[in-house]
C-alpha cells in the first residue's frame, strides 16, 4: 500500500466531514439557498466563506515550497482564456446543479446512504462525464487557476488582448 | 431563514479548505471533486489508484458522519427520476466541459483568484440560481 494514498484517502475523510457538517450532502438546503426568492437559506455563503477564506490564505504558503511534500511537482492548471467551453460547461453544470441541489463532492459521498435518488444520480453524473469524454478527448477536465496562476491573472488583466493562449 | 446554520456551514467550510489545501500540500493537485473522479474515466493506469483512494476517502468520511452527525445525511430528493437523471447528465457534461466544479473552481480557483474559475463559478450561481428558480416557481417543485 502506497503511503500517498492513505495520505489521500485521509484528506477525502477531512474534505467528506466538511461536506456533510456544512449542509452540502442536504440537497434541499443547497437549493434553498440557490433560490434567493424563495424560504433563502443563506448557509452555503458560510460554506464558500469558510472554504474561499482558508484556502486563499493556506495556498499561498504551500505554493512558496519548490515541491509538494509527496510529489515531484505541482502539477496545476496554467489557463487563462475565457472560452466559449468554460461557459457553457459552467452553465450546464449549475443547471443541473440547481435542478436537484447535488454537485459532484456531496453526491459521491452520500452513495454510502444508499438512497435510490443520489444512486440515480451519480450514475448520470458518471454518464455524463463518459459522454464528454468520448465526445471529446482533446481536453481534460482541469479545474482551474494554474501553476504562479496569480502573476499570470494579475498579467492577463492588464493586458488582456495578449491573453489567449 | 429559519434554517439557517451559520456556524456549522462556516466550520464546514473550512474543513472543505483545509482538506483542498492539504491536497495541494502533499499531492501538488487541485481539489476539485469531478476532475479527480472524472479522471477515473480517462486516465494512465498509473493516475488512478489515488483518485479511487480519494473518492473512497469521501465515503469513509460520509460513513462517519452517518453515526455521528445522521441529520447532514438525511437527504430528501422529491424529485422524480427523470429530473435526477437530467440533473445528473449535465452536472457531469458540464464539470468535465467547463473544467470543474464547485471545488475546483468555487473553492480552489476562487481562492487563487483565477479568471476562469471566477467566470464559472460566476455563471454556475446564477444558472444554478435560474434552474432553482423555475423547479420551485413554475413548476411548484414537482419535476
Amino acid at each position: 500500500m502506497n503511503p500517498t494514498n492513505i495520505v489521500i484517502f485521509s484528506i477525502g475523510i477531512v474534505f467528506s466531514l466538511g461536506l456533510c457538517l456544512s449542509g452540502m450532502t442536504q440537497p434541499e438546503k443547497v437549493t434553498a439557498f440557490l433560490d434567493f426568492t424563495g424560504n433563502w437559506d443563506p448557509s452555503l455563503l458560510m460554506v464558500m466563506l469558510g472554504a474561499v477564506t482558508t484556502y486563499f490564505t493556506l495556498s499561498r504558503f504551500t505554493l512558496k515550497r519548490k515541491a509538494p511534500m509527496l510529489a515531484q511537482k505541482f502539477a496545476l492548471p496554467t489557463r487563462v482564456d475565457i472560452d466559449g467551453r468554460l461557459v457553457a460547461g459552467a452553465a450546464m453544470f449549475g443547471f443541473g446543479w440547481g435542478m436537484v441541489g447535488f454537485c459532484p463532492g456531496p453526491a459521491l459521498a452520500s452513495l454510502v446512504t444508499l438512497n435510490s435518488s443520489v444512486w440515480i444520480f451519480v450514475i448520470s453524473m458518471t454518464a455524463g462525464m463518459y459522454i464528454y469524454g468520448t465526445l471529446d478527448t482533446r481536453f481534460k477536465g482541469e479545474p482551474d487557476g494554474g501553476a504562479g496562476a496569480l502573476e499570470r491573472s494579475a498579467e492577463a488583466l492588464r493586458h488582456p488582448a495578449t491573453a489567449t493562449s | 431563514m429559519e434554517n439557517f446554520t451559520p456556524l456549522a456551514s462556516l466550520a464546514g467550510g473550512v474543513l472543505i479548505g483545509l482538506a483542498a489545501v492539504a491536497m495541494l500540500l502533499f499531492a501538488g493537485r487541485i481539489g476539485g471533486i469531478s476532475g479527480i473522479y472524472g479522471g477515473l474515466l480517462t486516465a494512465d493506469r498509473g493516475d488512478t489508484a489515488w483518485r479511487a483512494w480519494f473518492i473512497g476517502g469521501l465515503m469513509a468520511g460520509a460513513t462517519l458522519m452517518a453515526f455521528l452527525h445522521p441529520e447532514s445525511l438525511d437527504i430528501v430528493i422529491n424529485k422524480t427520476p427523470l429530473a435526477v437523471i437530467v440533473a445528473g447528465l449535465l452536472v457531469g457534461i458540464g464539470a468535465r466541459l467547463g473544467s470543474g466544479c464547485t471545488s475546483g473552481h468555487g473553492v480552489c480557483g476562487v481562492g487563487r483568484l483565477a479568471p476562469r474559475s471566477l467566470v464559472a463559478t460566476t455563471v454556475f450561481m446564477m444558472t444554478g440560481a435560474l434552474a432553482a428558480y423555475i423547479v420551485n416557481h413554475i413548476f411548484g417543485g414537482a419535476v
